[in-house]
């Protein structure tokens, strides 16, 4: 390898203008990134990495500049030097790829155009130069027939498609440097997993210097040699990846593990840990250690002595005062057994049917095309979102919906709910026919069935106090007399962990976590039988992630009420299901107990969900089943098993013409498949 | 199944005397953010402050004039400025100052009045119109467009002339005209809004839908509505201006600034000084106006 590396960051401070005052987001970040090198950047939101990576190609906006320190690529000054320097740059030696592939393209060029475009003018290529060199780019990140792609609008291509022109587009010029912040984030797993396949593919093959920017310590540990983890603007931890997964060493490090849920460990064997509170804001930054006031492990030192990032082990900084004293001290951080005891009633092994749903259809109309269409000239054409679906679910347990995003799982919570009107089917709640939407149910049955929400941001009335926005709920259904509303209001906080002060305070005051937690105390405030969570965490920090997952485990645990959580993320369905649906287009492809989701046999869509899932473990060696392609439309869902266009074990005609059979694979474990049971045991996995 | 048994039940409630403060707390600092607001945009700050002396000029206007708006001092017909006069006398010797400072009353009372009108119809058509879509929209936006098919001005004129001019008839055509533009953004915020999840928590409460309108709705229209609010009161008065001009504003002898031009325009060139300082005055007004609301949706703009 190049002893001299790439990109190196000498002690950069960098700070943003405010209205009040100059903001110190980064401070004293120093790292290299070697050719053939993948540093990745790991830390919670508002840690500074993206500011990092901005800085190196100033693209810091006109109120952030690097205050101090170098930024040295290949030996050559970048901070300070002019705009037209810079430029020459980007997209030539140092290119990027952004987050959001949508917004990343101009989504009124075409694809050939936008890749010509840094090839002219960079390499001053003629426009069929251009196009040949771009062909041969989209080639490269295997996309599938590259001359159409070429024509093609932005929008006329899948997210991972659109990812993986970024991508191309990155390495039109071959880059000495590649800067790639959160790729993968807005993919769907499945996506996910095969563009960190192309990263890693083309990393070793074209040996370039990247430095990856992520959330995830799942993604790091698949495509990083090394790993940077940030915390408030400062590195708190610097190894190789097997080291930081093996033998974290700063607190933080070993926080961030610790609140990951555990794809292989079933309900009820672990709980999570998050980190208690929020990442400080840049202009209000604790004395002493900035981690300080969230470690668990903090001594009387921390708080007034700012630790320097010292060598532990070779190639190993730490950034902590008492790193030293538990060198090896791996045992503080075991996983501790789950403490609680379960709810009595859970016992139970066969509590009675909560919610028995039965061939439920969700259809949506799709809007008329023609005028002879108002005439009922035109056929009229459905969103099949949810097809036939059919399920039940005991009293006290949960059931996670998982699957890609466009499989009709957050359409199906809304009919359950009521929020949309059921086009066929039936569904029983507690022995009532709730098949009917909600303006037409009583009070008694829409207090027994809440909602949490995904959107942190939208699940609050911006205009009213949080305390008010509870106090709604118990006024609406007179849960407690109306002389008490408050104190049951400071009852339900407490019960969400949030204290009393919480009452006057406005949404916009409230974190992300914080939000939603508020958003559950508004939920079990009717004390219902059930309640749907619709992606409750998947907008959340992994810190803020475990606790939430923990509150709503507690609030099972005691009240014992029944849940269903839809999610993508297989993870956190493992941590808090009892049984598990698999939705695929509308339909139900697997259901079963949890423990039989997570072992084979499967499904092969299942089979593919759970090769997708990013492990934080350098180690592991993923399997290599991937889907391609995306979720089919289901105005005109493929015939016979809606899965035969992606389906990597494909058995032939019989997958498109007849319906996938339902096979018993006992314990209550369904499988809509034509392999047979002794079939699907040996595919290979 | 209860909750009970995760929390102990609160024995007393602790929290009486300091909640009210809190709740004081949290209102002075939407004041303070409001203020903020405001001082951080230039524009916005002259805006004020020139709304703010027709404001002041407006309440204490029997303070600050010598003579009654319709004094008619026989002595000084059509004078130009002088010691008795501050800004001269018109045609029939009333003083131009105090007709100044009471027009900007009736244009200060009559011009937010009519607003405010045309706002609780614009929500009244917009947020149903909006929250419940389909056949209910049609209905209610093809009739707003045929009102808005119609000029401004041509539809004050066909109004005020069928039902006769008086301060009320003006009230009554400044919200009919401004009604549909109010309609059409207020169904443009639902729509957005009514997607969100705290209205289908709402629903789940299973809230009526005119609760869901007025409580989860209408609240977080706010910022774009006050905009647009200040913007219409400008326009107002100039309407209001346009409609004096034109006979057809509020009868004279009562001050009004359009009615003033109207006055006074035929023998302008005798004595500029009633034209001149009325059109000023809605000048003004109207630019200050403009500079408030644009100051404010531009700064509010840049915090997202």
């Amino acid at each position: 390898m190049d002893p001299s590396p790439i990109l190196s960051l000498k002690n950069v401070a960098i700070s943003y203008k405010t209205r009040k005052r100059d903001v110190d987001a980064v401070r004293d970040v120093s790292f290299d990134i070697s050719q053939g090198e993948n540093l990745g950047l790991v830390g919670e939101s508002g840690c500074g990495k993206s500011t990092v990576a901005f800085s190196i190609v100033n693209f810091l906006g006109p109120n952030g500049r690097v205050t101090h320190g170098d930024v040295l690529f290949k030996g050559e000054q970048l901070r300070g030097r002019s705009e037209e320097d810079l430029r020459k740059l980007r997209g030539a030696d140092i290119s990027m790829v952004y987050q959001e592939p949508m917004s990343a393209l101009n989504p009124s060029m075409r694809i050939q155009d936008q890749m010509a475009e840094s090839l002219v003018a960079h390499r001053g290529l003629s426009k069929k130069e251009a196009y040949g060199e771009s062909v041969a780019a989209l080639k490269k990140v295997y996309m599938p027939d590259p001359d159409s792609v070429m024509l093609r609008y932005p929008h006329q291509l899948s997210g991972g498609q659109q990812q993986r022109v970024l991508i191309a587009m990155a390495m039109l010029n071959n880059p000495s440097l590649l800067i790639m912040d959160e790729p993968t984030t807005a993919l769907d797993v499945t996506v996910e997993a095969a563009v960190l396949d192309l990263i890693a593919e083309l990393q070793e093959r074209y040996q370039t210097a990247t430095l990856y920017i992520s959330h995830n310590l799942g993604v790091v540990a698949r495509v990083s040699h090394k790993v940077a983890v940030m915390y408030a603007g400062e590195i708190v931890e610097l190894s190789d990846t097997r080291a930081i997964y093996r033998n974290p060493m700063h607190p933080y490090t070993m926080g961030l593990m610790r609140c990951l849920p555990d794809v292989d460990a079933p309900k009820g064997t672990r709980t999570l840990h998050p980190i208690e509170g929020r990442v400080p804001s840049p202009d209000h930054l604790p004395l002493g250690c900035i981690f300080s006031p969230r470690c668990e492990l903090a001594s009387e030192d921390c708080s007034h002595k700012h630790p320097d990032l010292v060598e532990m082990a070779p190639g190993h900084q730490v950034r902590c005062l008492r790193s030293l004293e538990w060198k090896d001290a791996k045992k503080i951080w075991e996983m501790e057994e789950l403490a609680q005891e379960p709810c009595p009633d859970r016992a139970n092994p066969n509590p009675d049917m909560v919610l028995n749903v039965e061939k439920a259809k969700v259809y949506y109309r799709v809007p008329l095309k023609t005028v002879g269409g108002l005439f009922g000239l035109e056929k009229r054409n459905f969103v099949r979102a949810s097809d036939d679906v059919s399920f039940f679910i005991r009293r006290g347990r949960t059931l996670g919906i998982v699957g890609e995003s466009g499989c009709g799982k957050s359409t199906l919570a809304r009919a359950i709910v009521g929020l949309e009107p059921l086009f066929a089917g039936r569904i029983d709640f507690l022995g009532l026919d709730v098949s009917k939407p909600l303006s037409k149910r009583t009070a008694a049955t829409i207090k027994e069935l809440q909602m949490v929400f995904q959107d942190p941001n939208g699940v609050l009335n911006p205009s009213f106090s949080v305390g008010d926005q509870i106090a709604f709920s118990l006024r609406r259904f007179h849960t407690v007399p109306s002389n008490q509303v408050r104190a049951e209001v400071e009852r339900l906080l407490q019960a969400v962990k949030l204290d009393e002060s919480y009452y006057n305070r406005l949404p916009r005051q409230l974190s992300g976590g914080e939000k939603q937690r508020v958003g559950i105390a508004r939920a079990i405030s009717t004390n219902p039988a059930m309640v749907v969570c619709d992606e409750p965490v998947s907008a959340l920090d992994v810190s803020v992630q475990a606790a939430v997952l923990n509150l709503l485990l507690e609030i099972q645990n005691s009240n014992n009420t029944t849940m269903i959580l839809i999610s993508h993320d297989l993870s956190s369905v493992r941590f808090f299901a009892d049984d598990v649906a698999v939705m695929y287009l509308g339909r139900i492809v697997e259901i079963g107990p949890c423990e039989t989701i997570y072992q084979p046999p499967n499904h092969p869509y299942t089979t593919a969900l759970l090769a997708a899932v990013p492990r934080p473990d350098p180690d592991l060696k993923s399997s290599h089943i991937r889907l391609s392609g995306t979720v089919p439309s289901a105005v005109n869902p493929p015939s016979g098993c809606r899965f035969n266009t992606r389906c990597p074990f494909k058995i032939g005609e019989i997958c498109e013409q007849e319906e996938p059979p339902r096979r018993e694979m006992g314990n209550g474990h369904l499988i809509f498949c034509h392999y047979t049971p002794e079939d699907l045991k040996t595919l290979k996995t | 199944m209860a909750t009970e048994n995760l929390i102990p039940q609160k024995q007393e409630r602790s929290a009486g005397p300091s909640a009210s403060a809190m709740a004081f707390k949290s209102l002075w600092k939407s004041v303070k953010d409001l203020a903020e607001l405001i001082f951080s945009s230039p524009t916005a700050v002259i805006g004020m402050v020139v709304v703010l002396a027709w404001v002041l000029v407006a309440i204490f206007a029997p303070l600050i004039t010598k003579y009654s708006p319709l004094f008619e001092d026989y002595m000084h017909i059509d004078k130009g400025p002088f010691g008795l006069h501050m800004l001269g006398t018109d045609d029939l010797g009333r003083d131009v100052w105090s007709r100044v400072a009471f027009g900007a009353r009736t244009i200060l009372s009559l011009g937010p009045l009519s607003v405010l009108v045309a706002f609780v119809c614009g929500c009244a058509l917009g947020l149903p119109a909006g929250y419940y879509g389909g056949w209910v929209d049609e209905a209610v936006m093809r009739v707003l467009d045929a009102f808005m098919a119609f000029p401004t001005i041509l539809l004050y004129m066909i109004i005020i002339s069928a039902v006769g001019a008086s301060s009320f008839n003006v009230v009554i055509a400044i919200a009919i005209g401004g009604a549909p533009g109010i309609a059409r953004l207020v169904r443009a915020l639902t729509m957005d809004i009514k997607t969100r999840e705290y209205v289908a928590a709402a629903k789940l409460r299973g809230e009526p839908d005119f609760i869901i309108m007025l409580r989860e709705i209408l609240p977080n229209c706010r910022g774009p509505l006050i905009v647009d609010f200040l913007l219409r009161i400008g326009y107002a008065a100039f309407y209001i201006g346009t409609l004096g001009f034109l006979g057809l504003g509020l009868p004279p002898p009562t001050p009004d600034w359009g009615g003033m031009v109207q006055e006074g325009h035929s023998h302008m060139t005798v004595n500029v000084w009633p034209v001149l300082s009325a059109t000023l005055a809605i000048v003004t007004l109207v630019i200050g106006l403009n500079m408030f609301a644009d100051g404010l949706r531009e700064e509010s703009m840049r915090y997202q």
